[in-house]
């Protein structure tokens, strides 16, 4: 099929053809750029909603109930479910599914499943990129399920409007989840599988982290106060219990989100997929370029030998390209 | 980083059979082969293995089926596969497959079956050499 076919399929919302662009985006950069041109216009329109926290925590579990209270809604759903790439083999086993199975036939929901690639935090390179084609096509909402490796998955700041934290009594995670990144992110947490005795107990762990940053705000250190102050919600995602409140906080936020915030995210979000475009299209062109040059290999060795210093080195090889 | 373009498997279980260690088990061979195995879990349909399949835009399907039911759902799977223009994809089996149902099943499409016992870098092979390889 031709990129002007598959854009135009995407568009109408054809499954083949969103299935296709998904696939041209993850491998083909050069193909992908046309494609994501052509339907970029018609992006904006669906609600990011990232989902996120360590392991074990229900995160598919929960995704697959959402995506199915949303439908009740009429809402049709999107989800990129990412797992880790092995660093060694280069292969991935891409899980997340298995739990959203009875989804599978559902016309108005598509589920993509997406392998890190050795991306750091915790998304893929073209999640980003298999968004904009979802939303494209027409979806609703767009659940983003990360790879749920801990801390530090904030990359999903960068391509959600709404994030949730999913986190579960047992998983050791009381302190863990009081360190940096992940809870400054979070718009909602999620205590999951509540039925469990020790919920109340991550509850009231979580509540005293948020109190510490209002605390923090009142000494005047740290950042600004948010005036969305995030509301921890128990579920029991196998159940079903909790999802309706989820649903509605999540709408909330996205009202909470039009007053404003909405284009100053949008501003910040289009400098770091400006920048980061950039730096792909001069990595591709210099440094290929330099690779294939023969005073590479011999720079190398002089690094080797400690003749000269990565840095230097770079300012060696870019003084010939950049004069 | 132009390396070769992963391959994408589905694996599926398909049917009301809920052993799935020898699918697990070949996921993980193909997984560390470097490829992107998605596994759907137990009790699929043939249309929840199509549409799957579709969504995912892969390029190998392996079906395991233990429960005998086979000529069943086998066939019915490639039907669709082909009811929706899906015939690029390379296709194989494994499980408790008797011999004498492999020419049939072939004959439909399956490209190769795997009884139980076949060592696993046989199977990896066989996807390696066999399956599509679309273009970067």
């Amino acid at each position: 099929m031709e990129i002007k076919e598959i854009a135009e399929g995407v568009l109408a919302g054809n499954k083949r053809c969103i299935a296709r662009a998904i696939t041209i985006v993850e491998n083909s950069p050069e193909e992908a750029q046309k494609l994501l041109a052509t339907i970029f216009p018609y992006t904006g329109r669906a609600h990011i909603i990232g989902v996120t926290g360590p392991a074990g925590s229900g995160k598919s579990t929960l995704i697959s109930k959402m995506a199915k209270e949303y439908r009740q809604r009429g809402k049709t759903v999107g989800v990129v479910a990412v797992d880790p790439s092995s660093p060694f083999t280069g292969g991935a086993f891409l899980g997340d599914r298995i739990r959203m199975q009875e989804l599978a036939t559902d016309e108005g929901v598509f589920i993509r499943s997406m392998a890190t690639r050795n991306y750091p935090g915790g998304i893929a390179r073209a999640t980003k990129d298999a968004v904009k084609v979802l939303d494209a096509s027409g979806k609703d909402v767009i659940i983003v399920e990360t790879a749920g490796a801990g801390q530090s998955e904030v990359e999903i700041a960068k391509v959600a409007h709404t994030i949730v934290l999913v986190l579960a009594p047992g998983l050791g995670d009381e302190i863990q989840a009081i360190k940096a990144g992940i809870m400054e992110i979070a718009d909602i947490f999620i205590v999951n599988k509540a039925d469990r005795g020790d919920a109340d107990r991550l509850v009231m762990d979580i509540r005293s982290v948020l109190q510490l940053e209002d605390e923090m705000f009142a000494l005047q250190i740290g950042k600004e106060r948010r005036a969305w102050r995030p509301p921890i919600i128990k579920t029991v995602a196998l159940t079903g219990e909790g999802i309706p409140q989820l649903i509605e906080k999540i709408e909330e936020h996205w009202q909470y989100l039009q007053k404003g915030l909405i284009i100053k995210k949008g501003l910040e979000n289009a400098e770091a997929e400006l920048v980061e475009a950039i730096r792909d299209k001069v990595t591709r062109s210099i440094v290929e370029r330099l690779k294939r040059e023969r005073r590479f290999e011999e720079i190398l060795m002089r690094i080797v030998k400690k003749e000269l210093d990565p840095a230097s080195a770079a300012d060696e090889l870019l003084n010939q390209v950049l004069r | 980083m132009s390396e070769e373009r992963k391959i994408k498997v589905l694996i599926a279980k398909p049917g009301l059979n809920s052993h799935d260690r020898g699918a697990k088990v070949v996921a993980r061979a193909l997984r560390d082969a470097g490829m992107e195995v998605i596994y759907t879990g137990l009790r699929q349909t043939p249309e929840q293995i199509v549409e799957t399949a579709l969504q995912e835009d892969v390029d190998v399907i392996g079906l395991s089926i233990l429960s005998g039911a086979h000529m069943t759902h086998l066939p019915r799977i490639m039907q669709l596969l082909k009811e929706k223009g899906m015939t690029d994809i390379l296709v194989i089996a494994g499980g408790t497959i008797p011999e004498e149902d492999v020419p049939k099943l072939k004959e439909v499409g399956i490209k190769e079956v795997f009884p139980p016992g076949t060592p696993l870098e046989k199977i990896v092979k066989f996807v390696l050499e066999n399956a599509p390889r679309r273009k970067k």
